[in-house]
């Protein structure tokens, strides 16, 4: 096997495995940069995932072939509604923000394997008719060399979390917009005097977050697993978590990161299939994301800090 | 009314909310909330045999609710409790299946092994917390995610030889026992209960009587006033996640040791760590309130099981209503307003 037809499998899978992480992570990236800690990202995701499958089952027959893409939609209306919960316990009750994630995790799997009973009898969905499938990108897979690797086999929710990465990038760091969510995360009481609404900033953040944590969710339901079942989302959420503090809360840094992570879930899985590889015990591949983000965290690879007012609460009057 | 009335209502009043929102789900979705609370009941007192696998289910409930209790009140948050927990579990199995001794030292050396596991694997982010001053809670985190890659990997190829199942531990190791058996009509109920009830105290006296409890807890309420003190807060920091971990771990050997007698390849969380801090919330954090509320869970969980076949109500019903308990408890800024209120009305 050539290195050729390495990259061939390999590219399109990492992105593949990569695409819903980048999406969840950026959504961290909106909640954490106004200064409220979401370890609810998996609930989010979990929510997202089965409004994504449930759409699709249900409605295949009225839209076609856009259905994926509806239900993507869907599956963020849901995400923002869900993270509503966290956004109302987090910032208005001035709950402790890890508590609430943790609550926001334990009753989006409760709340959707309830759904799942409910609505077919069983725990789990069929599958969908119609998901995210293989496509060729026109025009650039006839690129040489790198039309193969990139835009042949590969999947079109790739491409557009790459291009929703450089987009929020853009929102967080050039717009008045990301300047006040982020002002309101390092120093809400300065961003107050500023006449900036450190409480309706907050929110935003927080209901963003749901929004694209329900898109990373609805992506990996409809492009990996094709149902929806209490395995579904199993550890992706706090991976996307991760893939967001390997990034230093930056946008591209944490596409990097998640891309990386993608890399290694596909190897892990696809690993066995390919030379070289199949050498490395998979229990390295597995461990790699969560092992270097402790690393990451710790110094020993730069420094990632967090947003300096990330899980205290503004209370107006306080100093 | 007074300040400790408020902290023993409050929880009381998120349990009620929590109950009520779940029966609230319950009437929307066309189901009959009375036939699933007489299930749930039923499956929990029903039967001696049901009694005795909620005491079986609450026994680790109490461990891992103490070790997170133990960590919050030293002002850490540990959500690795389910990582500890899992490398603990396969400590507790691993010296429970590799060796055969009399039970006198097998038994205790299984549940040994699981302690020093946990307490090791909590010792990782105590130390970077304190040297590096890491958060501890996305640590503990990946730490989860490393247990249960890492325990999956030494249980297929070490333990085994490709296996998904440690087998059963030598019986010299085991914490169950046919009295306890035969009394609840063959459920899994073991000794662990004791060890669960001792750790209750043991928690209890060393915060609350002991010199380096007053250390501990001055490191909760206020790290630099403590450091200025002369109190060591790094050291302090360490040793409480370090006795958090020997918590989980044992808690981990209940399992290992009692419910289970194996250990076996998971493809997920056991879920017990989460509940812990469920569990630690509702209980207000100290040894008592943890008990309490653990018995509470481990009555809901154990009757759940009942309700989809005599109610027809899906199990996942209790893991809602434990949910919204988590949500109310953390948001009880709002109950103590409104208790503020009620109270000020009355004084007026």
């Amino acid at each position: 096997m050539s290195l050729m037809d390495i990259l061939i499998i390999l590219v399109p899978s990492t992105l593949l495995w990569a695409a819903p992480l980048v999406f969840t992570a950026l959504g961290g990236i909106f909640s954490e940069r106004s200064g409220v800690v979401n370890i609810g990202l998996e609930g989010l995701m979990v929510i997202g995932a089965f409004s994504a499958i449930v759409f699709n089952l249900f409605t295949f027959d009225t839209f076609g072939s856009a259905t994926p893409w509806i239900a993507l939609l869907i599956a963020m209306a849901a995400g923002a509604l869900f993270s509503m919960l966290h956004a109302v316990a987090a910032i208005t009750f001035r709950a402790d923000h890890t508590v609430s994630g943790v609550a926001i995790n334990l009753l989006a799997t409760g709340l959707t394997l309830f759904l799942v009973k409910l609505i077919f009898d069983k725990g789990e969905t069929g599958i969908i008719s119609k998901g995210f499938s293989k496509i060729d990108i026109p025009i650039l897979k006839d690129i040489p060399v790198i039309g193969k690797i990139f835009f042949q086999n590969t999947y079109w929710t790739s491409f557009l979390a790459i291009l929703v990465a450089i987009i929020v990038w853009f929102i967080v760091a050039k717009t008045p917009f990301g300047l006040r969510l982020r002002s309101v995360g390092e120093h809400p009481m300065a961003a107050d005097t500023m006449g900036i609404n450190v409480t309706k900033m907050r929110y935003y953040g927080v209901i963003l977050s749901g929004a694209l944590g329900g898109l990373g969710g609805g992506v990996y339901a409809q492009s990996i697993t094709s149902n929806f079942s209490h395995s579904t989302i199993s550890g992706q959420g706090f991976m996307a978590l991760a893939a967001m503090i390997f990034g230093k809360w930056h946008p591209l840094g944490s596409l990097g990161a998640a891309i990386f992570f993608g890399f290694a879930q596909s190897i892990s899985i696809i690993g066995s299939s390919l030379p070289f590889l199949k050498e490395i015990p998979n229990v390295y591949l597995l461990i790699a994301p969560y092992v270097l983000t402790i690393l990451a965290l710790t110094g020993f690879i730069g420094r990632a800090d967090a947003p300096k007012a990330s899980g205290t609460h503004y209370i107006k009057g306080n100093r | 009314m007074s300040k400790r009335f408020k902290s023993i209502l409050t929880p009381i009043i998120a349990v009620l909310l929590g109950i009520i929102v779940g029966t609230i789900i319950m009437l929307v979705s066309g189901y009959n909330p009375v036939a699933a609370f007489t299930a749930l009941w039923n499956g929990a007192f029903g039967e001696v045999y049901y009694l005795g696998e909620v005491v079986r289910q609450f026994t680790p409930y109490i461990l891992a609710g103490l070790a997170v209790a133990f960590a919050f009140r030293v002002g850490l948050f540990n959500i690795g409790v389910e990582g500890q927990f899992l490398v603990g579990w396969l400590a507790a199995v691993w010296v429970g299946v590799a060796f055969d001794l009399p039970r006198v030292i097998h038994l205790p050396l299984a549940i040994l092994a699981a302690i020093v596991a946990g307490a090791l694997w909590a010792f990782i982010p105590g130390l970077l917390k304190a040297r590096f001053r890491v958060h501890e809670v996305i640590v503990t985190i990946m730490m989860n995610y490393v247990a249960l890659h890492v325990s999956n990997y030494l249980i297929r190829n070490v333990i085994t030889n490709h296996g998904d199942n440690s087998g059963p531990i030598h019986k010299s190791a085991t914490l169950r026992s046919p009295w306890l058996e035969s009394i609840t009509d063959y459920s899994r109920l073991h000794w662990g209960i004791l060890l669960a009830i001792i750790s209750c105290f043991i928690m209890w006296f060393l915060l609350e009587r002991t010199t380096r409890g007053f250390e501990l807890r001055s490191v909760g309420f206020n790290q630099h006033a403590a450091q200025y003190a002369g109190m060591n807060v790094n050291k302090n920091i360490i040793l409480s996640m370090v006795i958090s971990g020997a918590f989980a771990g044992l808690a981990g050997a209940m399992e290992g040791l009692g419910t289970f007698e194996y250990a076996a390849v998971k493809g997920g969380f056991s879920g017990v760590g989460f509940d812990g801090i469920a569990v630690a919330l509702l209980g207000g954090n100290t040894a008592l309130g943890v008990f309490f509320s653990a018995i509470l869970f481990g009555v809901l969980k154990v009757g759940a099981l009942n309700m989809p076949l005599e109610a027809g109500v899906p199990n996942e019903l209790v893991d809602i209503i434990i949910a919204l308990i988590v949500f109310f408890v953390a948001s009880s800024y709002f109950i103590r307003v409104f208790l503020d209120r009620i109270s000020k009305k009355e004084v007026k």
